[in-house]
């Protein structure tokens, strides 16, 4: 018997996913993904100043906040041929690490550990076993001093406090105590691990504050720092307290060794324990084989991919011993599908286009009032479905650990390497018999979240190196931020065309800008989430989301219960879905074409 | 049974009478009360029961819900978390699904009229299918909560006025409250996103006096939006003083000179930034070399370029030179820069035209 399964909202994500499966025999057999809000941000950046860009499409995102900015800025440099001065590079990149550091955590934390960690057995644990535990788990990295606040009292504290907020009010609250299935047998920690958990989830949220300054520093403000076009606007002054000195560096120094602290000793173990209590998700979501990554973080000028930390390529059928070139300007590399969205092309709904000539024309075929099922056989997302070559790719923290694994990153391969044989040792131990985790282990839902808590550890290395660079170089006597030589639009080619190709925390993001008469002429981005959570291709082909859906086992389980959910959410939020920066379209003559034969609301 | 008061509640979490005063004197400084306001605070949060909040999540990018989790103050932060009853927001809750709506409607039943509806994001009017959530679209979403609401805080600009979704030629037709339901008290928390000690400041405001805050005539509470960034910048002295910067990385924008000339709409922009800063007062847009791109007032993302600076007023007393600018603001018209732009350079005018813009009903302002 086939029954249908509808998870919307899908919380604990950025924006707005509905995802729709059937069920059979016990186990998901199809799926399907949606992107259910739109807004059009590629329309209204038309006709803007091209230096402008980046402060709108930053607001696609507020989680990845910054990213957009910077992915703007690179595309519209490309364009009108400017080079960034080093120590702007090296900024940019502070940046960057900052928001991965950032932005990981708080998925890890705040957004993903309720799908594993369960808060009501956490109230009941042993607090001086938690902090046993706690201190047990052995450091990835033993240059770092440990976090700290891991005696008894303070779990036993933070237990006191938080069974008190849920005693007080159980049906609503954000643990949702009386409603959501804790308890259930998908919960599988131990009481006081779920008590480290839960401690750990209260102290990320204290410190996610602390990480975001550095982009405070820098941009003035978190969320949604400030870019500028042709460097960074925070002038370099060591004599002068209005401008970025020593003291500012020195408070960033310190918050940059404190985020690499606890990403070695606490998230990357962390995670390491909670995984080992669930080998079976090794098993479940793997989904597509394909693997794409942009790279970033470079070290010198960014129009140079060689120079950057974290390399560039694509990895095929999972084959981590060899990497594949990825060509961004060849017309039939990258395209953009629109056939199950709702939108349509010029050149026929099937057709696939290059984002430097792609067009979009809204196209809203969907139910016009409250609907219960959407299904695949007619158009059912905001989302365009981009493919490379056809081919569907996954991207994010496990595609970058694999292309650099594949790539021979010394550090990915090192990390990745430790990481797994720790979480194969600690599963073994914890589950009392082998789980036969390998590297081949990571292509799984567990191994999406653990090559997340890998890449954390990269960012926040990359972000230290880059920020030791910028201190050699002002050392060295260059105090330059800008580089303001083609700052007047006087000074740009009538007709140019730019793109940037750069790692957001959820993965690879292209922004392409057309640049005519001074003005934005055609800009467009292909987004992380749009290759995730894509609707399936012309071919049939799934995207990511869907693809690692299907298959995930859910006998017992009623189509409205917690359990169906937890089953679904726990792999899309593998993912860290951004449904914002999934949606957006653009049309290349500015005109919106409404062709929607509805009663429009008001 | 008596309700808890929020006062024992945090007892009960092991705060201290101290911590709770410290708390409470936090929050009349961050609302700018009279320093007998601080016991106005603790005798209100000594007596009344934990406000329930539905937070509802349009056409945005979260960057509200992310300033938000980043108040600055750790006791500020803890406490608010544990101040309000927060029965819905599908960026932190664990359930998801039909297990999340169930929740909501019962909290919707349960606390009905007497429930804060926090939006963020715009609403688009355009067709049903441009944001649903469970199937639904946001309108219809909107209308049915805010029924049962006795207020409504717009977070952001999205909700306040739109934002980027409804900029030029705004494709979907996105709306912000306030041009969406009128008979319900609204508060706008302007900005892109709004500092975060600005939104934890007006939620403590209510749970402390049960109604919202004074609003100016665009709905903003006026005790966060009652000077424009220019009256309160550190840069002001070298704005007066005649001092600017001319080129990005000039010499001047090394030793920290007003950014005018880069097109900082500081002039223009009423908010906090200059006064409480962001993230822990750690530093503003200007003061990390950056103009003041406007994020706090309607349409912001109509007035650019962003780095053309607003129609000379250079070097001269703002107030005292009212004509002038009135007469600056007829030839910029003529420039094709917007009125709103220039003639908002005054703080009354800015005022006058905001009432042209935005009528406001007064039962919506009011609290009562």
């Amino acid at each position: 018997m086939e029954i249908r399964v509808v998870v919307d909202p899908v919380t604990r994500i950025e924006g707005h996913l509905r995802m729709e499966a059937i069920v059979k025999d016990g186990r998901i057999t199809d799926a399907f993904s949606t992107g259910t809000m739109v807004r059009g941000i590629e329309i209204i950046v038309k006709d803007r100043d091209p230096r402008d860009v980046w402060a709108f499409v930053m607001r696609v995102c507020g989680v990845c906040t910054s990213m957009h900015g910077l992915a703007s800025v690179r595309a519209i440099e490309n364009a009108l041929d400017i080079h960034v001065p080093y120590n702007a590079e090296m900024v940019r990149n502070i940046m960057l690490g900052t928001l991965q550091s950032h932005d990981h955590l708080v998925h890890f934390y705040q957004l993903g550990a309720l799908d594993w960690v369960d808060i009501v057995s956490a109230l009941s644990a042993d607090p001086a076993e938690a902090s046993r535990i706690a201190q047990s788990l052995s450091p990835v990295n033993a240059k770092y001093t440990p976090w700290g606040e891991n005696s008894p009292g303070y779990f036993a504290d933070i237990q006191k406090r938080v069974k008190k907020f849920v005693e007080h009010n159980p049906t609503n609250n954000l643990f949702s105590t009386n409603r959501w299935c804790w308890g259930s047998k998908l919960y599988q920690l131990p009481p006081a691990v779920n008590l480290l958990g839960l401690a750990h989830y209260i102290q990320a949220l204290e410190f996610q504050k602390e990480i975001c300054k550095i982009q405070t520093i820098f941009g003035g403000k978190n969320p949604h720092p400030n870019y500028l076009v042709g460097g960074m606007a925070c002038a370099i002054n060591m004599q002068d307290p209005n401008a970025i000195n020593m003291a500012r560096l020195n408070f960033v120094q310190e918050i940059i060794e404190k985020i690499q602290i606890f990403a070695n000793e606490v998230y990357l173990p962390d995670c390491l324990a909670i995984l080992a209590f669930y080998p079976q998700w090794t098993h479940i979501g793997g989904g597509l084989t394909n693997y794409l990554s942009y790279g970033d973080f470079p070290l010198g000028h960014y129009g140079d991919p060689e120079c950057y930390q974290s390399k560039r390529g694509i990895v095929k059928n999972r084959d981590l011993s060899h990497l594949e070139e990825f060509d961004p300007v060849s017309l039939d590399g990258l395209q953009e599908f629109v056939n199950n969205s709702w939108y349509k092309y010029s050149v026929g709904k099937d057709k696939g286009l290059h984002p430097s000539i792609g067009e979009t024309i809204l196209d809203y075929t969907g139910p016009n009032e409250q609907f219960e099922w959407l299904g695949g056989d007619k158009p059912y997302s905001w989302i365009k479905t981009p493919r490379y070559k056809g081919m569907p790719m996954e991207v994010g923290p496990l595609a970058r650990v694999a292309v650099n694994y594949a790539a021979k990153n010394d550090l990915t391969m090192e990390l990745a390497n430790k990481a797994v044989a720790t979480l194969s040792q600690y599963a073994d131990k914890f589950n009392g018999k082998p789980c036969g985790i390998t590297l081949d282990s990571l292509f799984s839902t567990a191994g999406r979240i653990l090559a997340r808590s890998i890449d954390a550890v990269e960012a926040s290395e990359y972000l230290a190196i880059s920020f030791n660079k910028l201190i050699s170089n002002i050392k060295s006597g260059d105090e330059s931020m800008f580089n303001g030589s083609k700052w007047e639009p006087d000074s740009w080619p009538k007709d140019c065309k730019g793109y940037s190709l750069s790692e957001a925390p959820r993965g690879a993001l292209a922004h392409y800008a057309h640049i005519s008469n001074k003005k934005i002429a055609n800009y467009q981005m292909v987004v992380p989430t749009t290759w995730n959570g894509s609707p399936r291709d012309p071919m049939g082909q799934h995207s990511a989301f869907e693809a690692s859906v299907i298959g995930t086992p859910v006998a017992g389980f009623a189509p409205d219960s917690p359990e169906m959910a937890l089953s679904i959410i726990r792999t899309l939020h593998s993912f860290d879905p951004c449904m914002a920066c999934a949606v957006h379209l653009y049309d290349e003559n500015g005109t919106v074409i409404h062709k929607i034969d509805i009663n429009t609301p008001q | 049974m008596k309700q808890k008061t929020i006062y024992d509640e945090l007892k009960a979490k092991g705060y201290t009478r101290r911590e709770f005063l410290k708390f409470c004197g936090i929050m009349a400084a961050m609302m700018g009360l009279h320093r007998s306001g601080v016991a106005q605070i603790a005798e209100a949060l000594e007596t009344k029961p934990r406000i329930h909040v539905i937070w509802e999540h349009f056409q945005e990018c979260t960057c509200c819900s992310e300033s938000f989790i980043r108040a600055s103050h750790p006791l500020v932060g803890k406490i608010l978390l544990e101040l309000i009853s927060l029965d819905y927001d599908d960026t932190l809750m664990a359930a998801s699904g039909f297990v999340a709506e169930a929740g909501k409607d019962a909290a919707i039943k349960e606390n009905y009229g007497k429930y804060i509806l926090c939006v963020e994001g715009a609403i688009p009017v355009g067709s049903y299918g441009y944001c649903t959530c469970a199937g639904r679209s946001a309108l219809e979403t909107f209308k049915h909560e805010a029924e049962g609401a006795a207020a409504i805080i717009a977070w952001g600009n999205c909700a306040s006025s739109g934002c980027i979704q409804a900029a030029h030629p705004n494709p979907t037709s996105a709306k912000p409250v306030h041009k969406i339901i009128s008979g319900k008290p609204i508060v706008n928390v302007q900005g892109c996103p709004p500092i975060a000690d600005v939104m934890a400041g007006v939620i403590v405001y209510y749970t402390t006096f049960g109604r919202l805050p004074e609003l100016d005539n665009m709905g903003r509470p006026k005790m966060f939006y009652r000077n424009r960034i220019h009256d309160t910048c550190y840069r002001r002295a070298f704005y007066d003083a005649g001092l600017f910067v001319q080129s990005f990385d000039d010499e001047n924008a090394k030793k920290g000179y007003c950014l005018y000339y880069m097109g900082c709409k500081g002039p223009n922009t009423f908010n906090s930034c200059g006064v409480m800063r962001w993230n822990d007062c750690i530093s503003y847009p200007i003061q990390s070399g950056h103009p003041c791109i406007g994020c706090a007032e309607p349409g912001y993302f109509d007035q650019e370029p962003f780095y053309r600076h607003i129609p000379s007023v250079h070097g001269i007393g703002i107030e005292a030179t009212a004509d002038k600018i009135g007469a600056a603001a007829a030839v910029a018209a003529l420039a094709g820069v917007s009125i709103h732009a220039v003639v908002t350079n005054i703080q009354k005018r800015q005022l006058i035209k905001n009432e042209e813009e935005f009528p406001v009903k007064k039962d919506e302002v009011d609290g009562n």
